[in-house]
């Protein structure tokens, strides 16, 4: 989506592939697949787990304070940076999905043409190129986080690394 | 003690997450006046990071019109008192006209400070020699189906042209290469681009591409659409 997304608002890219409505609908239908992905994930998944997952992402506790202002803290499950960038994210995705839908509504009825809804698709896709290239480097590249990978694809992560970076969590695991 | 802390430890989270999702809906509606003010606050250099360049590239053909200045051909017919097919070159041999004007779109984005180079419809008309009876133009793109009208008044302003020169270059092809309606005053879907005929009309009722799809047929910036001043 950002590839299509790109091309239909960089003129460079606009002159090269010249194909507006086709790299449109690819837009448009991967953006339906997308939302369409994410409602059966939380439809057919374990809503509880997913829900004390955000109650923790929401909780920016003493620890995760000190942690962002860049001083050594204890951390949980997820650090007070991947918090951050999960509250981003969901934030982002919402008003990616509602600006998008306006963009689509407003060529259709010009009722729904708002001043900005360019504006803020526009510097949502900005900020995300940052997210999203901080993230692969911290998740493929970065030698100390990227074995956090490996918990995203497999589910489960070397025990010394998750007692060295998410220490918290850990503690909170064997008292269960 | 402990659960007062634990809830307001959440309050940061969902405060910044709900603060996050409420400033984006509220760019929603205020996005070009933020813009305006983040433009004109910002230096020059971290501007010019933003690739765009302030323009964006709408097209509603499957493909994106390529047409050789060489081959470019202008046709003005209906009512006139002899149609013509004017060339590249006998429309820039016309006087020259030249203007600095800002660009609006009716979806949010501003292109202030444009220059222009071309010719007055007064100019180009006087090739074909209008009728009395003409009311209006119909411009055609060889982007099909597009086409938008000016009414006579209109397109007789001081400030509306057909342009071939963007910025001291010749148009570029997204821009309408190589000649395109400039009409500062109105949003943008009536400045017609790549524009290969243009049709006298004898009534001005006709509806262009996006007013036959809801959309004023008087654009005017600031005065139409659900935009006030």
């Amino acid at each position: 989506m950002l590839a299509t997304g790109l091309i239909l608002y960089l003129p460079v890219l606009a002159e090269i592939v010249a194909r507006r409505n086709l790299v449109k609908n690819i837009h448009i239908w991967s953006a339906v697949a997308w939302a369409l992905l994410i409602a059966l994930i939380v439809l057919v998944g374990n809503r509880r787990r997913l829900a004390e997952d955000w109650r923790e992402i929401e909780t920016i506790d003493s620890d995760d304070r000190r942690w962002l202002a860049g001083r050594r803290a204890r951390q949980g499950k997820f650090n007070a940076g991947q918090k951050v960038n999960a509250i981003l994210t969901v934030a982002f995705a919402m008003l990616f999905a509602v600006s998008g839908f306006f963009l689509w509504l407003g060529e259709r009825n010009h009722a729904f043409i708002f001043d900005g809804t360019g504006t803020v698709h526009e510097t949502l896709t900005l900020v995300s190129v940052v997210l999203v290239a901080g993230h692969l480097y911290l998740a493929v590249l970065h030698p100390s986080t990227r074995h956090a990978l490996r918990g995203m694809t497999r589910g489960d992560v070397r025990k010394d690394w998750a007692e060295a970076h998410h220490a918290k969590w850990v503690e909170d695991e064997r008292r269960v | 003690m402990r659960y007062n802390e634990l809830v307001n430890d959440r309050a940061i989270g969902r405060a910044a997450f709900l603060g996050l999702v409420g400033a984006g809906v509220a760019g929603l509606f205020i996005g070009r006046d933020a813009t305006r003010v983040i433009g004109s606050v910002v230096p020059a250099q971290v501007r010019n990071i933003v690739p765009s360049s302030g323009w964006r590239i709408y097209t509603i053909a499957a493909r994106m019109p390529s047409i050789r200045p060489e081959a470019y051909r202008l046709r003005i017919e209906g009512a006139v008192e002899r149609p013509v097919t004017l060339t590249l070159s006998e429309l820039r041999a016309l006087p020259r006209a030249r203007q600095v004007s800002d660009f609006h779109c009716v979806t949010g984005w501003s292109v202030d400070d444009v220059t222009w180079g071309g010719v007055r419809f007064k100019d180009v008309l006087a090739q074909a020699g209008l009728l009395p009876a003409a009311k209006a133009l119909r411009f055609v793109s060889d982007e099909v189906p597009y086409d938008d009208t000016l009414t006579l008044k209109q397109a007789l302003l001081p400030d509306v042209m057909l342009a071939f020169d963007m910025d001291g270059k010749p148009l570029r092809r997204p821009h309408g290469a190589p000649a395109r309606v400039v009409m500062p005053r109105m949003y943008g879907y009536k400045s017609v681009k790549w524009v290969t005929r243009i049709e006298v009309l004898e009534d001005d009722s006709r509806l262009g591409y996006w007013e036959q799809r809801g959309y004023d047929r008087d654009a005017w910036v600031d005065g139409s659409n659900g935009f006030t001043a």
